[in-house]
């Protein structure tokens, strides 16, 4: 894996992917108040914080669907026509009629990966035929993790990624998490248990 | 400037196809029309499987048609003058049916989420789905309203200028159905606004489709008739997906 670019490559701002005075509102609440933080190439940030504390609504407004109310969130220093980042929310956006490979179908068709590589990384590979609705809740996260996997983007914004998964899951998350930070990936996730995370940041909302 | 940013990226990952997750760039025209082509296969294989409800459109379509000679008789020369009309009307009202899952379902199991940030603008996302909906629903109403037209005794003569309006007719409700759907999503009881919402707009599709096949009928030119339609369709097409894309920014926010 090649080393991650010199911040000083950089004519504007800082590298990696840097919130600036991010507020938002959800409803009628300010949930989001002047929220700043950067993430360097390679880095990791976990949102904690409790319930109703903001984590989704940050994770949205990084992801590009929601606008910020206030801020701005720029990638190396600007704000890019179309994000790169890749988007873990609470649902796994799983379609029950379709096998666990039709599944990662449109993944892998916009992203570059295969998806059976895919698939063998979280351990789904004996399940890659058959239809999503017999899967488990674990199994379906660890599906939706798959799609992660395929995207060949550098952002990961994960929202409770271990929701369901087993102690062998979240081990094969770790590794995962790992491979693409060590190619030079950000990850960006809100959890409320302990994640194999090395050496990541925490931002308390 | 999305140059500079691809090429950090590049560097980043010099080793790009070696690796297990890289960081190659994307957002360009072709990788827009790579997530459109997507988009579209897996709208169509969504519909394969769930063939029933492709179907249930279709066979509703035939079967409100088959109640007018039950209601009113079977007297052929009442029935062939208002069979244009039954088959716009039960058209118009066959491809309502899917619409309230068009988005809905992708809506709710996080599915529009992913889509949304495939790459494809959200006025592209609208335009793919309005195409699968009348590839899945106009389509087949095509193919069903013929025999269903010669079921109602119309003039053989005016069969295909009947068919000829329906093809404008049904993309045109494919567009406006898209964009009540879109923007109905996230409310409660959408799937009651939905049809209050679509059916005015669908008026003119209507009146210059219905009078197009009774112009066939009673021997006058449907040409300015099936203009009129095709000018809806032109309209359609541009501001359809336009303010459908708007809507889905709106819903997933």
């Amino acid at each position: 894996m090649s080393p991650p670019p010199q911040p000083s490559q950089h004519r504007h701002g800082t590298a990696g992917l840097s919130a600036q005075g991010i507020s938002a509102f959800r409803g009628e609440r300010l949930v989001l108040r002047a929220v700043s933080f950067t993430v360097p190439p390679g880095g990791a940030l976990l949102l904690l914080g409790a319930n109703g504390s903001g984590k989704s609504t940050l994770l949205r407004v990084l992801a590009g669907l929601k606008r910020p109310d206030a801020g701005a969130v720029l990638w190396h220093g600007e704000a890019p026509d179309s994000w790169p980042v890749a988007y873990l929310g609470h649902q796994d956006a799983v379609k029950p009629g379709l096998t666990a490979l039709e599944n990662l179908a449109f993944a892998a068709r916009t992203g570059r990966g295969a998806a059976r590589e895919a698939l063998a990384a979280l351990d789904l590979l004996p399940l890659a035929d058959l239809p999503a609705r017999l899967l488990s809740a674990g199994q379906k996260r660890r599906l939706a993790l798959a799609r992660l996997v395929l995207s060949p983007v550098p952002i990961w914004l994960l929202d409770e990624p271990t929701l369901g998964l087993d102690a062998a899951a979240v081990a094969r998350l770790g590794g995962t998490l790992a491979a693409h930070r060590a190619a030079g990936g950000i990850v960006v996730t809100a959890t409320h248990l302990p994640l194999p995370l090395p050496d990541a940041a925490e931002l308390h909302l | 400037m999305p140059r500079n940013a691809k090429g950090h990226r590049g560097h980043a990952s010099s080793s790009n196809t070696s690796g297990p997750s890289c960081c190659a760039p994307r957002g360009d025209g072709r990788d827009g029309l790579t997530a459109a082509l997507a988009l579209l296969q897996r709208e169509l294989r969504l519909s394969l499987r769930h063939g029933a409800d492709t179907l249930a459109a279709v066979l509703f379509f035939v079967l409100a048609g088959a109640l007018f000679p039950l209601a009113i008789g079977p007297a052929p020369e009442t029935l062939g003058r208002i069979a244009p009309g039954i088959v716009w009307v039960c058209a118009l009202l066959a491809a309502l049916l899917p619409l309230d899952r068009l988005f809905g379902a992708d809506y709710e199991d996080g599915s529009l989420d992913q889509i949304m940030l495939a790459g494809l603008p959200a006025g592209g996302v609208a335009g793919v789905k309005a195409l699968a909906h009348w590839l899945g629903t106009g389509l087949p109403l095509l193919l069903a309203a013929g025999p269903l037209a010669v079921m109602l005794q119309l003039d053989p003569a005016a069969v295909p200028v009947l068919l000829a309006g329906l093809l404008p007719g049904t993309l045109a409700l494919s567009l406006l159905g898209t964009l009540g759907a879109a923007v109905v999503l996230g409310a409660r009881r959408g799937g009651v606004l939905l049809p209050l919402l679509v059916l005015p707009l669908a008026m003119p599709v209507l009146i210059f489709g219905a009078a197009a096949a009774e112009a066939a009928q009673s021997g006058l030119t449907p040409r300015p008739h099936l203009l009129l339609l095709l000018a809806v369709l032109a309209g359609a097409l541009p501001l359809c997906p336009l303010a459908a894309g708007a809507a889905l920014r709106g819903a997933v926010e």
